[in-house]
């Protein structure tokens, strides 16, 4: 349970990031964060204790596998998630072309 | 064992807290490299090896890309804000936590403890490995049983390449005039 909260724990700090700070990169990087406590979490709760990973070995007969579900949503997630930071990335490249600052306090107050 | 999980997900938090804390870009992208390494070696603990590599790599690009984006702009973090600002930052992220904290232990009262996990959706995926004829039950998923996720997923990553390569490539209001 202490690794469940300790998972916990990770989201919100980047869920701090996101809320607190007002560096753009710095927002990107709690939104990068979250997903990787996310994705720990879900394979933290897939995982049986003294299972092996989910391969078919014709030599080793083992007795139990841990849960290959989560591992393959998770697989699916890291890649969106490499997809959705760069995208991020490339927005705030066009909105310090545009300001020349990170700061979205001042990013919002040109608008127009 | 989860000793070891323990260590890593604590140095993935002191990580993470000095990444958000760095007055210099480039070392808060570094050691936002800690949370994602720390993460490869977690997978690799919880005997999910496919994740380890894809983590890797993933990881890998993700710097590169970051480390790109902070050569070409600026690595100065802003100046601190009042202490005014600081508190009223303070008692929103409690709020949020409290929040946070009440629905997350609803959500894990039901499951069980760490260790203790019953596989229940996948034991059919596992009893007919021997359809998909694939070795790794993780790749039969996604590739066999769950194909059509993953076709969805090669759509969000179109999509997310065409937003890039349209963001980056439209010139801005400024230079037109």
């Amino acid at each position: 349970m202490i690794l469940f909260i300790l998972c916990f724990v990770l989201f919100l700090i980047g869920l701090y990031g996101v809320v607190t700070k007002r560096n753009l990169i710095k927002i990107i990087i709690s939104i990068a964060i979250m997903e990787y406590s996310i994705n720990l979490f879900f394979i933290l709760i897939g995982y049986i204790k003294g299972a092996t990973a989910p391969i078919i070995n014709d030599e080793v007969q083992a007795a139990v596998f841990v849960d290959p579900l989560p591992q393959a949503m998770i697989l699916t997630a890291i890649v969106i998630g490499l997809a959705t930071t760069a995208l991020l990335l490339a927005i705030a490249i066009r909105l310090y072309r545009k300001y020349g600052t990170f700061d979205i306090r001042k990013i919002n107050s040109l608008k127009g | 064992m989860e000793v070891y999980l323990l260590i890593l997900l604590v140095l993935m938090i002191l990580g993470s807290l000095y990444s958000l804390h760095a007055r210099d870009l480039l070392s808060a992208v570094i050691s936002y490299g800690i949370v994602g390494f720390g993460l490869v070696l977690s997978f690799l603990f919880l005997q999910a090896p496919d994740l380890a590599i894809v983590q890797v790599v993933v990881e890998v690009i993700t710097l590169i890309i970051m480390i790109a984006v902070i050569k070409n702009t600026s690595r100065e973090e802003l100046p601190r804000q009042t202490n005014y600002k600081i508190a009223i930052n303070f008692i929103i992220i409690l709020i949020f936590a409290v929040v946070f904290f009440y629905i997350f232990n609803r959500m894990t009262g039901m499951l069980s403890e760490f260790g203790d996990h019953f596989t229940r959706m996948a034991t059919p995926y596992i009893e007919g490995s021997g359809k998909t004829g694939s070795a790794n039950l993780v790749t039969g998923i996604v590739f066999d049983f769950r194909a059509y996720d993953t076709l969805g997923e090669a759509t969000v990553l179109f999509t997310a390449v065409i937003g890039v390569l349209t963001i980056l490539r439209i010139k801005g209001r400024k230079k037109e005039e």
